[in-house]
């Protein structure tokens, strides 16, 4: 990392520059109540990717409440330009699926031309600038954005509702699929984030879906002849109900059966060219069938969306989200109590995930966990990053160090996603080279980073225990210190 | 009677019970256990595949693999079962006998869910998902002996379940840039940090035991790279890690146990058969197992490497070229104690009637009662200490038992 990490303090001026402005407004915000370090660093900690000094600086000015009624509407945050204009560079983040394929596929033999292998290989570079901008993207709204909870939700949700880069066409599609089927939902209606991830072709590539097919139906030929079942066991077992979600092999088949035709459009199709994602009616099973107990009507698509509404609203998909992010956001072993009310909270507000993280970020168990979470890799290493200040013009080596730790950005082969428990991340090798990661990270640069700037972040909410051995080291190793401390790697 | 059938046998019991077990077999050296587990649900079908039953052919048009001595069929094991001919590097294991199988084996526990299923194998108590820690873990805790930070081996950046638990584990991203130096190699940075991580609590633990671990390693991976840089680079993905692997034990023989996790098993679509995406990662796996053998010298007598699948896929082709989630498997042993050349277990055949839940290979092998004759005979572990590994696993048949050779 120490290569790509020199000299690239230019847009940390720029960061500094529009956390200012709007930090601004708030001053005028006299007799909010003054807010402990701790808490501080533990709001930080949970809603963002770990503090910043401006953001420090600004929860201490509106106080918590606003901070967290703030960060449940994005939209009233404004971005800031910098980000905006980064974000702008990035081309292919503006192309839909069909776009996508069409200028980054593999290419097709068409009328008069052939490809060759050479060109062949030349477009499978090409993909690289895809999961580049896609990496690059979601790296730096995880840095600058001050949307930070959203940010942080599209990571939970990003693993709830995985894709695997290295699967079929996902190459191309993952980096709309995180925008188009993870990002506008992932404040909003559980519902609407279950459809648009099950109808984007990104996932319906990677769990096979696309070419499910009724056996014996007009649409049924070479390798589309008959049923696959993986889409519809995960999305009962991992998206919604969950594995004790009370469903029966049967119904995996059933809903299996449900979904076929659910496809991706071929890439010179007459019919609806502007769409990747198609129902197929002629690959349809249209025999009546009994889904977890509810007789469904035979109405081809409109079918499915019902099954999916099914899930969405059972009380076993909501008892286990209400587990997943109480799981994240307070407690490897979450508090079973907490888990109840976030659930029952869930079916009042018809799976508003606002709503239920509003309950979560008012309860005693969140505030008093604080440090109770192993930082994942991802979180460890965009923490830092933000904690010290430092910016990043190339974030591959950002990217290289979570390869090194074992979580590479969007490669994650199965369908559970990363997890964010202790047992998964916690190694001895995980602890050197965080350690190295840190060290790295504040020394190797023109400027190194200033303790006095780390300790303005953290104040009192530093342990005893670090502060001790902070006295004892040498000052050009306190930066260091901090960002590799025990304290560091728990949020 | 006795829990383990076979321990009554004359020539079976290589060491009595109570705390003087051990002294008898102290002339012996340590032994060593791998264990590489194919995440995502291996075909085992397709892997070791009973070609003599004739609806083998019927329900798998596209994805089998023709029977021995046909165009691009079966390597010949035993009259009825081939081997995947993509596994042919493993062939000279299989006739030196150092390599056995075992068919229809897997789980008690019914679930096609992969997370669970694999969690019951890592923590080898099948149905019981709160038991938090790994079945070679609990391992490490009742081999005698001091207890080393690097007994045991994680291959790749982080812990799984089947290594978790209290005794340390060393993590080792067997890349080809895993041994590269680190600022916390530098001793005033080191130092620095030492202090920051003297407490008692699991991040200092791990903090300490990574220190040693690297220190350990790298002393061996250097002379490693004495050996390797003869010129040529080093192989990519497993079959690399895997001669990695090998020349570190080689050189350090401390290692007891070590695990790999390998994907892309999960085969819905477009498996293949002779070749294609199942070949295509059965290849360097086999090559990866023959370079392992190979390249450990001395320490392949004493080690023995299983791999296994959290369960099998459906007998019969899906409609999509591929095969969905099901459920008996079959288990690989190899090693330099192991009694092979054979296929064990009881064939359930692949009859409709003879089908779990008519659909998939029946289980006729609990996959502990395996693990449990080379923890037994190989590893050595006395019945006390193998009920702490293996909690109430059924006992060993003691036709399975006679996979190690005493």
């Amino acid at each position: 990392m120490s290569d790509g990490a020199r000299g690239r303090s230019r847009f940390y001026w720029f960061f500094a520059a529009a956390g200012l402005l709007i930090a601004l407004p708030s001053l005028l915000a006299l007799g909010a109540e003054p807010v402990p370090d701790q808490a501080v660093v533990h709001l930080l900690n949970r809603l963002a990717f770990g503090p910043t000094l401006e953001e420090v600086r600004q929860v201490k000015t509106i106080g918590v409440e606003r901070y967290i009624a703030e960060q449940l509407d994005p939209d009233s945050i404004p971005e800031p330009v910098e980000l905006r204009w980064r974000l702008a560079q990035l081309d292919t983040l503006k192309l839909n699926p069909v776009q996508l394929r069409q200028l980054y596929g593999p290419l097709r033999s068409l009328r008069g031309f052939k490809p060759n292998p050479e060109l062949e290989k030349a477009q499978r570079e090409r993909v690289r600038i895809i999961l580049r901008d896609a990496g690059e993207a979601r790296i730096l709204r995880s840095l600058l954005s001050p949307r930070q909870l959203h940010e942080v939700m599209v990571d939970f949700w990003f693993n709830h509702f995985n894709v695997f880069s290295g699967k079929g066409l996902d190459d191309v599609w993952i980096g709309n699929y995180e925008q188009q089927a993870i990002r506008p939902f992932a404040l909003g209606r559980f519902r609407d984030l279950l459809f648009a991830t099950t109808k984007h072709p990104a996932m319906l590539v990677y769990l096979d879906n696309a070419l499910s097919t009724a056996p014996g139906s007009p649409g049924a030929r070479g390798r589309q002849k008959g049923l696959n079942e993986n889409f519809a066991r995960e999305v009962m077992e991992l998206h919604t109900l969950g594995a004790n979600g009370g469903y029966t092999q049967e119904d995996v088949v059933t809903l299996a059966r449900v979904l076929t035709g659910w496809g991706v459009n071929q890439p010179n199709a007459r019919a609806f060219p502007e769409h990747a994602a198609v129902f197929e009616g002629a690959r349809h099973d249209y025999s009546p069938k009994v889904f977890l107990g509810h007789p469904l009507q035979s109405r081809g698509k409109a079918e499915g969306e019902e099954a999916l509404d099914i899930l969405a609203h059972s009380p076993a998909t909501a008892h286990h989200i209400a587990f997943e992010l109480a799981q994240y956001f307070v407690a490897d072993e979450p508090p079973q109590n907490l888990v109840e009310r976030l659930a029952a909270r869930w079916l009042e507000t018809d799976g508003n995930i606002r709503e239920v993280l509003r309950t979560l970020f008012a309860s005693n168990e969140f505030w008093d966990s604080s440090g109770a979470k192993y930082k994942t890799p991802y979180q460890f290493v965009i923490s830092a990053v933000r904690a010290a200040g430092v910016s990043f013009g190339n974030v591959q080596p950002l990217l290289a160090a979570m390869d090194q730790l074992g979580m590479p950005l969007f490669g994650c082969l199965t369908p559970d996603g990363y997890k964010n428990t202790e047992d998964a991340w916690l190694s001895p090798d995980a602890t050197t080279r965080r350690i190295s990661f840190a060290t790295a990270l504040v020394r190797d640069r023109p400027s190194a980073v200033d303790v006095a700037h780390l300790e303005a972040i953290f104040g009192s909410a530093m342990s005893d225990s670090t502060r001790a051995a902070l006295e004892e080291s040498p000052k050009g190793l306190r930066a260091a210190l901090i960002l590799g401390s025990p304290d560091f790697m728990r949020r | 009677m006795h829990r383990r059938h076979f321990i009554g046998g004359a020539a079976a019991a290589p060491f009595g019970f109570g705390p003087d077990a051990w002294a008898a077999v102290s002339d012996e050296g340590p032994r060593r256990l791998i264990v590489i587990l194919l995440r995502g649900a291996v075909d085992g079908l397709n892997v070791v595949i009973p070609y003599a039953d004739g609806t083998y052919y019927q329900e798998r048009q596209s994805i089998a693999i023709a029977p021995p001595g046909k165009p691009d069929g079966a390597l010949a094991l035993d009259g009825h079962f081939g081997l995947h001919p993509a596994l042919a590097s493993l062939m000279p294991l299989w006739t030196e006998r150092k390599l056995a199988f075992v068919h229809a084996a897997g789980s008690p526990d019914p679930t096609r869910s992969h997370f669970d299923a694999q969690l019951y194998i890592e923590n080898g108590t099948p149905g019981q998902d709160t038991t938090r820690d790994g079945w070679m873990n609990r391992l490490l805790l009742v081999l005698p002996g001091p207890r080393g930070a690097t007994d045991a081996i994680s291959i790749g950046p982080t812990v799984p379940r089947i290594l978790a638990g209290k005794a340390p584990v060393a993590t080792l991203p067997l890349g080809s840039n895993g041994a590269r130096p680190l600022p916390l190699d530098q001793p005033e940075i080191a130092r620095a940090f030492d202090r920051l991580y003297s407490g008692d609590d699991d991040l200092a633990r791990s903090y300490r035991e990574g220190r040693t671990a690297r220190a350990e390693l790298i002393s061996a991976l250097s002379k490693e790279r004495q050996i390797a840089d003869n010129g040529a680079p080093p192989p990519t993905g497993f079959p690399g890690q895997a001669a990695r692997l090998a020349l570190l034990i080689r050189n350090h023989p401390g290692v007891r146990v070590a695990a790999i996790g390998l994907g892309g098993w999960d085969t819905h679509i477009n498996q293949g058969n002779h070749n294609g995406q199942l070949a295509d990662h059965l290849r360097p796996l086999g090559e990866g197992l023959a370079a392992l053998a190979r390249g450990s010298g001395e320490a392949w007598q004493d080690t023995v490497v299983v791999v296994l699948s959290e369960f099998g896929r459906t007998f019969r082709e899906n409609g999509n070229r591929g095969t969905d989630h099901g459920h008996g498997n079959v288990i690989w042993v190899l090693g330099g104690t192991v009694n092979g050349g054979r296929v064990y277990g009881d064939w359930p055949g692949l009859a409709p009637a003879q089908l779990y839940q008519r659909r998939d290979l029946a289980v006729t092998t609990d996959f502990r009662t395996v693990l449990a004759a080379i923890l037994e005979r190989h590893m050595r572990l006395a019945d006390r200490q193998l009920e702490a590994v293996l909690p109430d696993a059924p006992p060993t048949p003691q036709e399975l038992a006679r996979i190690i050779s005493a």
